[in-house]
């Protein structure tokens, strides 16, 4: 890539990682690991974002957010492109920006349990004595922590409780 | 330029993933507890998503192009390739039975999701790159989808008597439409030569031992194995259909080209 595109890229990047996720505005998509690329195409610039949960409603919003952040700093020949491949995982997440979730109150998600190929494994069978994957509270640091709901108020969180403080708190799960 | 069989084995995941999703969403807002409520709504979020991609994907590559709601919204009963399992009422098949019946639900979660993830590891790999990334997308979701069934199927089987009671009737309604995952037909045969698509056949020991599994650890009985073939997958539906597209389809057909 020219000196000059590098350069523009690199620019590019900056300004779109002041596009925070829409649900957890402390986080911006380059550290959620939604914002893939920038390429370009002659004038315009091709913006690559890759989905998190099939049916997130938020990947509109981000979309929508991406062309006006580059509208703001005068690039009006832009484009958004979805592109599923590689598939979005939470370990893509930096460690900078699950520190952030704990500290907006979202227990951050824990490594996605994989098997000895490195293929990704989630326990089929309900386990007696609860899940085995309990996140520490983010408010008071207990590991002492409950499932209430697998599912929480978006696809991608689960809904937890602290026993010790008994305050509710949402898990990102593992993708 | 995509085969006919190509495009059709898609519009089987597509319409799938879409159907069901219509189902369970008939549960938002009537959930037997607010946690529930949530987690079914989440499943069908995520399965309509699914169907978007798919239908999307299908769309594009059939010879006149069509969009993702094109084909959901403007196809009539002939053209939809979903299994029938997952179109049958959520109230289940009891004659005059008009409460939604949440083991049946569950039941049905369970047996088609148990099938979801053997397919989508299975397909992983397809030479259709698109649909192999659809795929790798589809078995992170559809795991979850596995854990909430089978924890239920276990909480009810190994649950009280009335629990058990409900969890076997839906198993043994449910049962024989689970053959028609495992059939094999020119689609199927076609896609897998290939290497797009995989056979049900292939999927069926994996299946097999994952819900048999489940099934004794929750105390219930497997039900015996049936002749019967449900024809959904080949465009011939159940007399349940044409009301669910009715309620699916009615208000986008009343307002054609209509946008938000």
């Amino acid at each position: 890539m020219p000196i000059d595109q590098g350069e523009r890229k690199a620019r590019i990047l900056a300004l779109l990682d002041s596009v925070p996720d829409p649900e957890i505005p402390v986080i911006s998509i380059r550290e959620l690991g939604i914002l893939r690329d920038v390429l370009f195409d002659g004038d315009a610039v091709e913006v690559i974002i890759t989905p998190t949960y099939s049916g997130c409603p938020a990947m509109y919003a981000i979309e929508e957010d991406v062309l006006a952040a580059l509208a703001a700093a005068g690039i009006d020949n832009a484009r958004v492109r979805m592109v599923l491949s590689p598939v979005w995982t939470t370990d893509w997440m930096s460690v900078a920006a699950r520190e952030k979730l704990r500290r907006y109150g979202i227990a951050p998600p824990g490594p996605v349990p994989r098997d000895e190929q490195g293929a990704q494994v989630v326990k089929m069978h309900f386990v007696k004595a609860r899940a085995p994957v309990l996140p520490a509270c983010p408010l008071c640091g207990s590991p002492n922590t409950e499932l209430l709901s697998e599912f929480g108020s978006t696809s991608c969180k689960a809904l937890y409780r602290c026993v010790s403080c008994r305050e509710p708190f949402d898990y990102f799960k593992p993708y | 330029m995509a085969s006919a069989a190509h495009v059709d084995y898609l519009l089987r995941l597509g319409d799938n993933a879409l159907i069901l999703g219509q189902r369970l969403s008939e549960w938002c807002g009537h959930g037997p507890v607010l946690e529930e409520d949530i987690a079914l709504s989440n499943i069908a979020l995520d399965l309509i998503g699914q169907a978007r991609l798919l239908l999307a994907h299908a769309g594009s590559l059939m010879p006149v192009p069509q969009t993702e709601d094109d084909l959901a919204y403007l196809r009539d009963q002939f053209a939809f390739r979903n299994f029938t399992m997952l179109e049958l009422p959520n109230s289940g098949l009891e004659k005059g039975q008009q409460q939604r019946d949440y083991a049946f639900t569950i039941a049905r979660n369970f047996l088609f999701s148990v099938y979801a993830v053997e397919q989508w590891t299975a397909l992983s790999t397809s030479s259709d790159v698109q649909l192999a990334a659809i795929a790798a997308k589809s078995l992170k979701e559809a795991r979850y989808h596995v854990r909430h069934a089978t924890d239920w199927m276990l909480r009810f089987g190994d649950g009280t008597d009335e629990s058990h009671h409900r969890a076997q009737a839906a198993l043994v309604a449910l049962w024989p439409y689970a053959n028609e995952f495992f059939s094999t037909d020119a689609t199927e045969a076609d896609t897998a030569a290939q290497g797009i698509g995989v056979t049900g056949a292939s999927l069926r020991p994996g299946w097999q031992a994952t819900v048999s599994s489940v099934i004794a650890q929750a105390t219930l009985k497997e039900p015996p194995p049936s002749h019967f073939s449900s024809t959904g997958k080949l465009g011939r539906h159940s007399e349940h259909f044409g009301f669910l597209l009715a309620e699916m389809q009615s208000l986008a057909r009343a307002h054609p080209g209509a946008q938000w």
